[in-house]
């Protein structure tokens, strides 16, 4: 059990969960809060895998996927911002909806075989870095390195351009947003597309490069709702997501790899002696969600830092409020 | 409410005619939510049917063999009863978290652990195997609705305590439930390396309508079990709380408008967790009922997702505790139904659709939809 490997594997796995936390995270700073990720990660991660076996290209799955996923994204915002009902039932029902959907048109899915994935390449030069290099620069797939350019620029973009300015302003005031002339409602659509299409992409991520196949709803496992659990832990900043989501990936990583060796440390593994201890280990990225979820709340409360202020509420121009 | 013709952005450029949302100023006549539950019902049924077709299924003939094989004679709608029944308390333990407007989306983990609950009474032993039923019964109640009334007052104790969101803790409670249950399936209770636990003793089974069937002819391999009557008279019960009950007025008043409530001196916070604790307990019970009712063993596959349909069918039913018994029964149908329906994913797919057009035709209800012609506006 190398634990350079583990950390490697790691960001791999924490990938998935980068992308479908900084998507969410866009839907939220708009106002949107969106609890359909693990449907829409399914649809992603099953329509990339069927495309890609039934065309050979990965590519074109990708983009489907991603396409797939932002388009039924838009039925939660057409049921939210538009028809202004409840965010947090659409946004269940957007999941059930998603995993139906992928369970109905991926059967039969699971016998595809093996099929032609995105590329594994390691960075020249970045690679040789000792102990940072063997961890994120090398064999991993381009869709890791995709990740490592979309969290600082998806914090430059919200931080530090005028869009990202509207983005906050929709989340934050839309009142005021839409006395300067931004068209509220079109910004939140758009950005519940961002969310769908990063969900997608992150369900690809699963389908076609870190644990390539569709294993029905297993597939996700649950990293959709890990995700909404990590945007409140980032306190909806894309560097804390980032921090958050390869985090969890290592730590998913290495419940799976823990029982492997018969000694641990030198000492006796007892994880390798009590395989049904592995059970315990399964509960731990969920427990973990609630622990950091605790901390994240008290720390919210102490710097007063918090939710986009119109998170969960429909905009309506002229009615009082927000 | 002001001004509030939302209109439907860019869509309608290319139209001569513009589609206006006008905010309805009186009360919509009584008929009219029904008739819009069962238009947008209609609805997903029709959209269903289409992605049926895509994924290259016949839409017609599966809703017909739905139909058949759950109302088809008095064997298979008992069928249907014994599957309406855990969705009935389940539906219940979610319509009343959602009054307050506590979304309690972990009524599956309860569930599971209102199962281990009832199956720690029988396999731990904590009655000895030949007690007699009227005593099995009570003592696994009463372990099934603690299991889950703990496991729905952690993220209730969370919420009240911390402000976490209970959406999420409950959902990983789920995972954590189906993880803890394993183990004792796999380590614990395992019966000659089986993933299961062994047969619970006759006398802790649930009665069934079968077993009188030596009276009462009619009731041959009726599956009905005990566990209906659980649900019908927890239905009375969740009734009188949330309606006739002081505890259920301050419940409905933090659901509707928790600034008042806290005006009114109302502790939101022992609420909170109470609530979730009864939501739990429901679910608990449901799992117990299911386990002692219908499996008779611990093991892993006990519910087809029943904690996630309950969601669906409290939604459906408008939280109202009789209309969730009608919502379950159907439900059971398709539940029921689906098992022998390919591709398998059909019956969730339908649930997904049912849900979403059903929360857009709430719209309906609170707004007047009307299209004008562009040219009267200019």
């Amino acid at each position: 059990m190398d634990p350079i490997i583990i950390l490697q594997a790691g960001v791999a796995s924490g990938t998935v969960l980068l992308f479908a936390t900084i998507g969410e995270l866009f839907a939220e700073r708009a106002g949107v809060l969106n609890l359909g990720v693990e449907g829409m990660m399914l649809i992603g991660a099953m329509s990339a895998f069927s495309i890609a076996s039934a065309t050979g290209n990965p590519w074109l799955g990708l983009l489907v996927a991603m396409l797939a996923a932002g388009l039924i994204s838009q039925i939660h915002a057409l049921i939210t911002i538009t028809l202004q009902a409840d965010q947090v039932v659409s946004g269940l029902s957007l999941t059930f909806l998603g995993t139906g959907i992928s369970l109905v048109l991926g059967e039969g899915l699971s016998k595809a075989g093996t099929i032609s994935l995105l590329p594994n390449f390691s960075i020249p030069l970045l690679a040789q870095i000792p102990l940072l290099g063997p961890i994120f620069f090398t064999n991993q797939s381009i869709l890791v390195y995709a990740g490592y350019l979309l969290t600082p620029l998806a914090w430059y973009y919200i931080n530090h351009t005028r869009p990202g300015a509207h983005l906050r302003a929709v989340g934050e005031h839309p009142a005021a947003a839409d006395s300067l002339g931004v068209n509220v409602q079109g910004l939140r659509y758009f950005y519940v597309f961002v969310g769908g299409v990063l969900a997608g992409l992150a369900g690809a991520t699963i389908s076609l490069a870190i644990s390539p196949g569709w294993f029905s709803e297993l597939t996700t496992a649950g990293q959709g709702w890990i995700a909404v659990g990590l945007v409140i832990f980032a306190q909806w900043d894309p560097l804390r997501a980032a921090f958050g989501s390869y985090t969890f990936g290592a730590l998913r990583r290495l419940i799976l790899d823990i029982q492997g060796p018969t000694t641990l440390l030198g000492l006796r593994n007892p994880f390798y002696y009590n395989p049904y201890w592995g059970f315990f280990l399964q509960m731990l990225p969920y427990a973990f969600t609630i622990i950091v979820l605790v901390i994240g709340s008290r720390e919210a409360v102490r710097k007063r830092l918090g939710a986009p202020a119109a998170l969960g509420t429909p905009y309506i121009r002229g009615e009082r409020g927000l | 409410m002001g001004q509030a013709s939302a209109t439907t952005g860019g869509l309608n450029r290319w139209l001569p005619y513009r589609i206006r949302f006008e905010p309805r100023m009186k009360e919509v006549p009584a008929w009219y939510p029904l008739a819009v539950t069962i238009g947008a019902i209609v609805v997903a049924l029709f959209l269903g049917g289409i992605l049926i077709s895509l994924a290259g299924g016949d839409p017609l003939r599966s809703y017909a063999h739905i139909a058949r094989a759950s109302f088809g004679n008095l064997g298979v709608f008992s069928d249907t009863l014994v599957k309406a029944t855990p969705l009935i308390l389940v539906g219940l333990g979610c319509s009343i978290a959602f009054r307050m407007k506590l979304w309690n989306i972990g009524a599956e983990g309860q569930f599971f652990l209102g199962a281990f609950g009832a199956s720690a009474v029988v396999l731990t032993p904590l009655l000895p195997p030949e007690s007699p039923t009227w005593l099995f019964i009570p003592v696994c109640m009463l372990a099934g609705i603690l299991a889950g009334a703990l496991w729905g007052f952690v993220p209730g104790f969370l919420k009240a305590r911390y402000n976490v969101n209970e959406i999420i803790t409950t959902l990983m409670m789920n995972y954590i439930a189906v993880a803890w249950n394993n183990f004792f399936i796999y380590a614990v209770w395992s019966e000659g390396g089986f993933q299961m636990s062994r047969m619970f003793s006759r006398s802790a089974w649930l009665p069934r309508l079968a077993d009188y069937a030596r009276e009462v002819p009619l009731f041959r391999g009726l599956t009905v079990h005990l566990g209906l009557v659980f649900g019908l008279l927890a239905a009375v019960v969740v009734w009188y709380i949330v309606y006739r009950s002081r505890w259920g007025y301050e419940i409905r008043l933090i659901g509707d408008n928790p600034r008042a409530a806290e005006y009114a001196g109302i502790n939101i916070r022992r609420n909170t967790i109470l609530v979730m604790m009864l939501s739990g307990a429901l679910a608990g019970l449901a799992g117990m009922s299911e386990i002692t009712g219908v499996v008779h063993r611990l093991q892993g596959s006990i519910s087809p997702g029943y904690g996630f349909t309950g969601i669906i069918i409290a939604w459906l039913a408008k939280l109202n505790p009789f209309a969730v018994i009608i919502v379950s029964i159907l439900f059971g149908a398709l539940i029921l139904a689906g098992r022998e329906i390919q591709p398998s994913g059909i019956p969730k797919m339908i649930q997904g659709i049912i849900l979403v057009s059903l929360i857009a035709s709430d719209f309906l209800l609170r707004y007047r939809v009307r299209i004008v012609r562009l040219v009267e506006e200019a």
